[in-house]
């Protein structure tokens, strides 16, 4: 490389200062006035802003199809109508903008984007193994200072592989090694090179917090906690901390007093979940561990969106809707430890029938591929029961009811004019194990064909392998 | 008519000598049913299925009950063998991470050719029920988790009531050849090779002395020890299977030459990328047994892994046998109709599907004469499903095994029915 493509060390160092120096002033909260006072008087929250730009599309009509809209309605022969991004119009009968693409629905079914709500893609991607475990930074149980954002690898294969499942956003979780285990962050399963490119605009950041046995497995041998008492002093104390630090810097704000607190950049998170800015996402699998967490919950004021696995949801549902709080389950996973022995394929449905807000998840990139199959069986183990569960109801479980859980409702997970135009068209009832998602649509931009191999994204790391030659690829 | 009843009787009464059960249990007339034989007889629309003294006494259009006989209308409804999964460690693992129930690996990091699943299955796992009531009734029961090469010895078992669910021991043999990272397992494949070779090879040298090691004064140098070189008997016999987990493409063949070269009787187990070695499996007759939904580069060992591996071993003449969700294969058992389901969406024919979960299970792991199909002479091992077998939603109705109806009933439909009604509080949850 000659010279003259060089950048010279000292270039570079400019641009570092010069980056620095912007940084600095445009995040208030991090610098002093003229006069010495802090700008803002909040704790920041957006330290690594989405640059997602959705892609680009045409105006799209999808005609005479079977629609779910997740809003609790089965349209028979309906349309569904696709404009700069948005759903422009769900009905029958509509027309077709000049220039429209339109696609022939007959026999299909459109349904919302899928979203899982539970994901550890791109921090424990494929291939599995050391240098790619980026999911648990289980040196010490609490670590609200890290987000599972800085370590996705935005080329597992695992999101291409999601996306021809029908997955159009994911909240993507440290594992649960830790009570505390450290920010979610929600994406776009859109191809990106970086992680920012992939973060969904406006999706509130959640706390990854867990109950029960793995803390305990994982601590319980080095220095704590051993005991399920012992996790829950884990959480208080660490919440009085945060409380405390909050009032600190509260005080500090108000009266501009002296040199401002120390940041600690875990208890900035901490204190935006008492701000209730930051819900937790809980992971917990017994009824009994759930209600003491809605304790600690109440005594410290922070707001818990949903308990995951859950496979003990059904023996508190009550308490689940009565405190506003989603249940994250999966169809039929149980016994694999013992906090998960009494999980039964009733769950999802039983939490459903009393009242409270239920959810599928993957927690796996297998599951994150059928999470319709997943629905499907929840939903047939319902009706076995008797409750006459309809698909246009069933359909919110993976759909309308995480984008609640992640404070993303008012953008995404129904079929409603002007949200986003996340969108699938199955070629069959997608409560079949026959049926294929064959067109994903994100924000309007058609992303994923399955009779379109040049609408089937690949991942850098599965390019160049022979034996690859018919697979890698989303719909491989 | 008469002829029928005659012919009926006939069976029943060999049936009954063959098994030698003393007890006549009563007969059972399953009728009106969609009947996939699986068998020579393919699927029989409107047909009925005859079960006497545990057995399939016939198959076919208008049986007439005998007197006293029970009589199930299936309404359609699809009639089909029990099905059979395999590589699962149904029966030795209650829950994986509470150590005292979990029999499915061998402690101690060596080859253990002679862990023998036989000596630990327990007829009251709660995952039995869990797995019976949705239509599982044999399991090829195997340790998991290989420390080791040699992770141990499979048995047949069937999922009816115990106590001896045992259906054949000594049903092969596992082993590890993919470096996973086991506790004794070195990473680099020449190591793993001269291992699985040595051990092998001592096996042979052994059984061919076995007499004068036994003999006062007897002396042997092999490193394996001799309850494991005993276990693999079997296997360098030609008599059970060697199964091996293997992945990559050239694993497998390597392992394909080294069967065929010694006699043994290969099956495949897991095979990513088997389908880039699907002919040549197939003129070796060598059978694959997978989850068919691995469909990621999990390792570098299987980054060929695609949905299409089952239809293209199957078009190619693989047998193909499914495991069901591999992540945890034992509990969840029930997962076999939609990893079959999920094989035909992705191109295999449905009823080569249904046949890789009854009939090539039972003819792979040699119990071929007693289950796998409903042919007069089997166990009477069936299922009547509400829909379509392999969909989703679907799920039996009833349950027979070795002819005898099971409840249809398990741990978790006792957990459902107990919590089924949270707003009545009396009497409390724990006196329901």
């Amino acid at each position: 490389m000659g010279p003259s493509t060089k950048l010279p060390l000292w270039g570079a160092a400019a641009i570092v200062v010069v980056t620095l120096a912007l940084a600095w002033w445009l995040i208030p909260s991090l610098h002093h006035s003229s006069d010495g006072a802090q700008v803002a008087d909040q704790f920041p929250n957006d330290n690594f802003p989405s640059t997602y730009k959705r892609r680009p599309s045409q105006p799209t009509l999808i005609r005479s199809a079977t629609i779910l809209t997740a809003t609790d309605k089965e349209i028979g022969s309906g349309d569904v109508l696709m404009v700069d991004g948005k759903i422009k119009a769900v009905g029958q009968h509509l027309d077709a903008p000049a220039g429209a693409v339109v696609i022939d629905g007959k026999g299909k079914f459109v349904t919302p984007g899928i979203i899982d709500i539970h994901s550890h893609l791109g921090v424990y991607p494929s291939p599995s193994n050391e240098a790619t475990s980026d999911g648990n930074e289980a040196t010490k149980p609490t670590t609200p200072e890290v987000r599972s954002e800085n370590s996705v690898w935005p080329q597992d294969p695992g999101f291409t592989r999601a996306l021809a499942g029908g997955v159009t956003a994911m909240q993507i979780l440290p594992g649960s090694a830790n009570l505390i285990g450290g920010r979610s962050v929600v994406l776009k399963n859109v191809w990106s090179t970086t992680t920012q490119g992939m973060k969904f605009p406006g999706a509130p950041y959640d706390l990854k917090m867990a109950c029960g046995e793995n803390p305990k497995r994982v601590y319980g041998e080095k220095g704590g906690p051993q005991t399920w008492m012992g996790d829950v002093a884990g959480y208080r104390a660490a919440f009085a901390k945060a409380a405390a630090y909050r009032a600190n810097w509260r005080k500090y704000w108000k009266t501009k007093a002296g040199d401002p607190p120390d940041r600690d950049i875990g208890l900035e998170t901490l204190a935006l979940v008492l701000d209730k800015k930051i819900p937790v996402q809980m992971h917990c699998y017994r009824g009994d561990q759930m209600a003491t967490m809605i304790d600690v919950m109440h005594e410290f004021g922070f707001r818990i969106a949903a308990f995951h696995h859950a496979s003990e949801a059904y023996k508190v549902a009550d308490l689940l809707k009565k405190n506003d709080i989603c249940a994250v389950m999966w169809a039929d996973w149980w016994g694999f430890k013992m906090e998960a022995y009494d999980g039964i394929p009733e769950n999802i449905a039983m939490v459903d029938h009393a009242g409270a807000c239920a959810t599928i998840h993957s927690d796996d990139p297998i599951g994150i591929q059928r999470l319709n199959q997943e629905v499907a069986k929840a939903m047939a183990a319902g009706r076995r029961m008797g409750y006459p569960i309809t698909r246009a109801h069933a359909i919110a479980w993976m759909t309308r009811n995480p984008a609640k859980a992640l404070g993303i409702l008012d953008k995404t997970g129904t079929l409603e004019a002007g949200k986003m135009a996340d969108v699938v068209v199955w070629d069959h009832d997608p409560f079949s194990v026959y049926a294929h998602a064959e067109k994903v649509f994100i924000d309007g931009a058609l992303l994923y064909d399955r009779d379109n191999p040049k609408l089937s994204p690949r991942s850098d790391f599965e390019l160049g392998q022979e034996q690859n030659g018919h697979t890698g690829g989303a719909g491989q | 008519m008469r002829k029928e009843l005659l012919l009926v009787t006939l069976i029943a009464a060999a049936s009954s000598a063959a098994s030698g059960q003393p007890a006549q249990s009563p007969a059972l007339l399953i009728r009106h049913g969609h009947v996939y034989t699986v068998g020579a007889a393919g699927t029989l629309a409107d047909a009925d299925v005859l079960v006497q003294n545990g057995k399939v006494a016939q198959v076919g259009q208008n049986i007439t009950a005998l007197p006293g006989a029970k009589v199930i209308d299936a309404r359609g409804k699809p009639v089909t063998p029990g099905l059979m999964v395999s590589w699962a460690p149904l029966g030795i693992n209650e829950l994986d991470l509470v150590a005292e129930t979990n029999d499915s690996a061998p402690n101690q990091a060596l080859d253990s050719a002679a862990f023998d699943v036989a000596d630990a299955i327990n007829p009251n796992s709660t995952l039995i029920p869990v797995a019976r009531i949705r239509g599982v009734t044999r399991s090829l029961t195997t340790p998991v988790d290989c420390g080791d090469v040699f992770c141990g010895t499979a048995a047949v078992i069937h999922l009816g009531q115990g106590p001896d669910l045992i259906v054949k021991r000594q049903a092969g043999v596992l082993a590890e050849l993919e470096p996973n990272g086991g506790a004794n397992q070195k990473n680099s494949r020449p190591d793993i090779w001269n291992k699985f070779r040595e051990t092998l090879d001592d096996a042979r040298e052994y059984w061919a002395q076995r007499a004068g090691y036994h003999r006062p004064g007897g002396s042997r140098d092999q490193r394996s020890n001799r309850i494991d070189l005993d276990a693999l008997g079997p296997v360098i016999q030609g008599k059970e299977p060697l199964l091996v987990h293997v992945e990559r493409a050239s694993t497998i063949r390597q392992v394909l030459q080294y069967a065929q070269a010694n006699k043994l009787r290969l099956v495949i187990m897991g095979g990513g990328e088997a389908w880039e070695v699907a002919s040549e499996l197939a003129a070796a007759h060598v059978p694959v047994v997978l989850d068919n939904d691995v469909n990621l580069p999990f390792s570098f060992s299987d980054l060929g892994a695609t949905l299409r591996n089952a239809a293209r071993l199957d078009a190619a003449g693989v047998t193909v046998v499914f495991q069901p969700q591999n992540d945890d294969p034992a509990h969840y058992a029930r997962t076999i109709t939609q990893i079959a389901g999920n094989a035909v969406a992705n191109g295999m024919k449905w009823d080569h599907a249904l046949a890789a979960i009854t009939k090539n299970p039972a003819e792979v792991w040699g119990i071929a004469d007693s289950y796998g199909t409903l042919e007069p002479g089997k166990d009477a091992d069936v299922v009547i499903w509400d829909g379509d077998p392999l969909e989703v939603t679907s799920a039996p109705t009833a349950v027979l095994i070795k002819g005898v109806a099971m409840p249809m009933t398990s741990r978790q439909t006792e957990l459902r029915d107990r919590y089924r009604d949270l707003a009545k509080k009396n009497p409390p949850h724990g006196y329901r």
